[in-house]
């Protein structure tokens, strides 16, 4: 991690920001909660969000349940912008929710590393 | 677009060929036709092959309809059922048809009500799909009540009807048909016998020889058969009494059922004006002498044959929805070869081409084996199977068909045609099975979806089938049908080069990934992604690097966490609902009270949902939250049983010569030692062993990965690659050796080839098949390679190396190893960039 805002896509804050000039936000804690490649698991307002933490800096946030047996995403095995759900295997793109295949798609939330800390931003 | 706007497609027949036909248009385009469709049968479409299936009773005739009523009203289609149409106006291009009485059979000359208003439907193009009516030969008396034929629902009821009044019945036809009613007719507590003009049984489908098996085998099933009668009178006041033959002898009976073939119906062709000779003679687009007007089915004359079986007919329809639908306007129909695998009486019969020899360098086959009433015969032509027939004993029906129709070359070994091959011939089981059978039991992908995919998606290729239909994709263990309905079905299987890498996201196979990451030193599976994939990190390659990359550096290997599965994170199985199981490690099998005491305190104090015994004999807690193992694994104060991951996991024992009093050997203390050797060493995949006091093999030592079996003269055998999973395998014997230390000498060194030779996620029956016994006998067993002594040392380090995992209770390895899901609170803020 060089920096803490090289994980923040400008164009996805623009869009989400426009014409508010604030929002609701969570700080899920030291961006050390979550260790290089693996992910974990956080509670909003009752809904598990499983967070990762890619090696290569990059983070993302998904609804932990799989749509297709509900598997705990966050115990899945990440890389190059996917997981793989730890049930049966079904492989999901972090940035869309999108999976090969038929399921429903995962519902993504927007998060980044601001001062060290890791803060996943609510709708 | 309305049901007025379309092109209007009248159908003529609603048999199977003619709903075969419109289902096939369906299938194409939806909207292109306004369908009305003539039947002469009051009925939806039924499939008429399993007619003496109602006859014997083993359907009832609602089960046999394959298309109901309501399913023409579902697809927008006008039946009009029991209506014949007498007629095509070409000019007026209209199809007229008129209502049957009740009482006529459907597939009478006359049988219309004269008197009933004739209706009209206007087309653009007609399907004549009336298909065919048995044929009666010139007997005088047949009008007579008990004399039967058999082609339609109402026959089948009405010879039941009928039979149930009398003591005997005649079928005359020794044909398919005439074998089949005869079936029937037997389970309606009739003595039947068999009529047949010529001098053998199914003449068309048989050589003389396998007839008098199949005559001798119908005999003994208590159907009487006589040859070369030609009926001529059927006698009796009204009602059947008997028959005069041709030979002036005669033979009573209480009813006639005639089934001599059958003829296609073609009176609306020929009055019509349609050029008609045996049949309605079409085109190679099943296009009749009028452009506007197509044919299908029985009543189909082709390049000059007729066809009376399902296949054929059914690829008529095909092409001719193709052409009709402009799909495929050129599309042809060539014409097919015959190939029946008939099942009558309960003989396993089937029969293609060529009875015999036609030329004089046909090559002729012959298996005989009178005392099973198998017989077998192969006619081949220039290396091409021409015809076969196969009684008593159809295995290889299903490879041979596939031959005889594709004109494939043959194996030199005609043997394996007739038998199988002699390495086990699944393929043939593959081909036999029926399109609904399912494949991937893992994902539920049948037979007939991996065909569409292979024939219709144009997959060539395992993995490429595993994209299109997810077969293969969960355990894997269908993958080596797969790969054999690809040889069937697409004639060749494209190897994909993917199938050989050792992980799917790299293009590497398992040596020149190896050659790769020691040239680098590649000590991580991050530094795999950085200097073998540009960075790019692929999930589903991680776990198997960090397999390799462990075995290949034992002691420099840099483990990073987030490249192990789950399970291995945590030392625990994940569940379906996301929880765990603990299975602490019980060595053999053999535990104590203390033991249990410990383990039921732990359930209950943690709420385990269940405990169960495993089927490796050993104790499961299940249930468990993640957060919750470290404590369990403390309290338990027991070694992980590594129930989760890609290594060493039991051996189970009987109980040997302690207490059995058959035991040979000391199988419980074996076992003991196998376990405390082996634990927590890993592998490709997972090793389940066994050891077993005596060949009686209670503790199935024959299907286990490794199994040590005990055998008089207090020696051991070790059987390797036995599997009793999703595949079973019985374990080939390595070698037998006389002593405890000895068989853990073995068993270390096959697993230590293994682990260095082993594809990532292939058990040893996979690992021991590819590589076969005699070879894994030479490399360790007599040593030919030399290598002996260092997969000794290898494996005692790898055993030195012995942690166990659950140590990790008390010292977590990463940050929230083991948390549970942290609640955190929400807050208004400030936009940072506004």
């Amino acid at each position: 991690m060089n920096t803490d805002m090289t994980t923040f896509d400008e164009r996805a804050e623009r869009r989400w920001a426009n014409g508010k000039t604030s929002w609701r936000s969570v700080d899920l804690g030291s961006v050390e909660v979550i260790p290089p490649g693996e992910g974990r698991t956080f509670v909003v307002q009752q809904t598990e969000i499983a967070v990762f933490r890619q090696r290569d800096g990059q983070l993302f946030a998904v609804d932990n349940h799989c749509p297709h047996r509900g598997g705990p995403l966050a115990d899945g095995i990440v890389g190059g912008g996917t997981v793989i759900c730890p049930l049966h295997a079904r492989k999901f793109d972090l940035a869309t929710g999108r999976c090969q295949g038929e399921e429903m798609p995962l519902r993504t939330y927007l998060v980044r590393v601001v001062n060290h800390r890791i803060l996943l931003e609510l709708p | 677009m309305t049901r007025e706007q379309r092109e209007r497609l009248v159908v003529i027949g609603n048999g199977m060929a003619g709903t075969r036909v419109v289902e096939e248009i369906l299938q194409r385009d939806v909207h292109r036709f306004a369908i009305t469709m003539f039947g002469a049968e009051p009925y939806g479409n039924y499939n008429r092959i399993l007619l003496s299936n109602v006859l014997n009773g083993s359907q009832r005739s609602e089960e046999i309809f394959l298309n109901p009523l309501n399913w023409y009203s579902k697809k927008g289609i006008q039946l009009h059922a029991g209506v014949k149409a007498l007629y095509i106006d070409r000019q007026r291009r209209v199809v007229v048809g008129q209502p049957m009485r009740t009482t006529a059979a459907a597939y009478g000359l006359d049988g219309c009500e004269q008197t009933a208003p004739r209706c009209e439907a206007p087309y653009d193009k007609v399907i004549i799909a009336t298909g065919s009516r048995p044929f009666v030969p010139p007997i005088e008396g047949k009008e007579k009540t008990g004399v039967f034929q058999f082609r339609t629902i109402d026959d089948c009821d009405q010879i039941a009807a009928y039979a149930a009044q009398c003591r005997t019945a005649v079928v005359i036809g020794g044909g398919l048909l005439g074998l089949e009613a005869a079936r029937g007719l037997l389970t309606h507590g009739v003595e039947v016998t068999v009529l047949e003009a010529l001098p053998q049984l199914m003449a068309a489908q048989l050589d003389a020889e396998a007839a008098a098996l199949l005559k001798e085998a119908m005999e003994q099933m208590g159907v009487q058969v006589l040859l070369e009668k030609v009926s001529t009178h059927i006698f009796g006041d009204g009602r059947v009494s008997g028959l005069q033959f041709a030979d002036g002898s005669s033979f009573a009976t209480d009813m006639v059922v005639i089934s001599a073939g059958i003829r296609p119906i073609v009176e609306i062709a020929t009055d019509s004006g349609l050029t008609v000779e045996k049949g309605i003679v079409c085109d190679d687009q099943m296009r009749t002498s009028d452009p506007n007007i197509f044919s299908v089915g029985e009543c189909v004359q082709h390049r000059g044959v007729l066809y009376g079986l399902v296949d054929p007919i059914w690829e008529q329809a095909a092409t001719l929805a193709e052409v009709i639908t402009d799909r495929n306007p050129d599309a042809a129909y060539t014409g097919s070869k015959l190939a029946t695998k008939l099942k009558v009486m309960g003989v396993q019969l089937a029969s293609m081409g060529a009875t015999k020899a036609m030329h004089p360098d046909d090559e002729v086959v012959v298996y005989r084996e009178p005392s099973r009433g198998v017989y077998k015969k192969l006619v081949i032509r220039e290396n091409t199977l021409i015809g076969a027939i196969l009684l008593g004993e159809t295995d290889t029906a299903g490879v041979l068909t596939q031959m005889f129709t594709l004109e494939s070359a043959l194996p030199e070994r005609r043997a394996d045609l007739l038998f199988g091959s002699s390495s086990g011939a699944p393929i043939l089981s593959v081909f036999d099975l029926p399109d609904h059978a399912q494949i991937c039991n893992c994902n539920g992908v049948s037979k007939g979806c991996i065909k569409e995919a292979i024939q219709v998606g144009k997959c060539k290729s395992v993995t490429q089938l595993g994209a299109h239909t997810k077969a293969g994709t969960g355990c894997g263990s269908c993958k080596s049908l797969m790969l054999q309905l690809l040889e069937v079905y697409a004639g060749e299987v494209v190897e994909d080069p993917s199938e050989h890498y050792y992980v799917p996201g790299m293009p590497l196979t398992k040596p020149e990934l190896i050659a790769a990451i020691r040239a680098f030193s590649l000590k991580s599976v991050s530094a795999v992604f950085l200097t073998l994939a540009n960075g790019k990190e692929d999930p589903g390659s991680k776990a198997g690097l960090a397999s390799l990359l462990k075995s290949l550096w034992p002691h420099e290997y840099e483990d990073e966490r987030d490249a192990r599965f789950i399970n291995d994170r945590v030392h625990a199985n994940i569940q379906r609902d996301g929880t765990f199981s603990v299975i602490p490690r019980i060595y053999g099998g053999v535990t104590s009270a203390a033991e249990l005491k410990k383990i039921a305190e732990v359930a209950e104090k943690y709420q385990a949902k269940m405990v169960k015994f495993t089927g490796g004999q050993r104790i499961d807690l299940l249930g468990f939250k993640k957060a919750d193992l470290p404590a369990i694994w403390q309290e338990l104060g027991m070694p992980s049983g590594h129930a989760y991951t890609k290594a060493f996991r039991t051996c189970k024992s009987c109980v040997g010569t302690d207490f059995c009093r058959y035991g040979l050997g000391d199988s419980i203390a074996l076992s003991q030692k196998i376990e405390r050797r082996f634990q927590g060493v890993e592998s490709p995949h997972k090793m389940k062993l066994a050891t077993a006091g005596c060949p009686r093999n209670c503790s199935e030592a024959y299907v286990k990965d490794l199994g040590a079996v005990a055998i008089e003269g207090g020696q051991w055998e070790l059987y390797i690659g036995g599997a009793a999973g999703g595949s079973v395998r019985k374990g080939d014997l390595l070698c037998t050796v006389n002593t405890h230390e000895e068989v853990l000498t073995m068993m270390g060194r096959f697993m230590q080839y293994y682990r260095e030779n082993g594809k990532y996620l292939e058990r040893t029956y996979g690992f021991v098949e590819r590589l076969g016994i005699d070879t894994l006998r030479d490399v360790l067993v007599r040593d030919t390679e030399g290598i002996c002594a260092r997969l000794d040392e290898e494996i005692a380090a790898a055993v030195a190396a012995y942690k166990d995992p659950w140590a990790e209770a008390t010292a977590p390895v990463t940050a929230g190893q083991f948390s549970a899901p942290v609640e955190v609170q929400v807050r208004e803020r400030e936009a940072v960039h506004a």
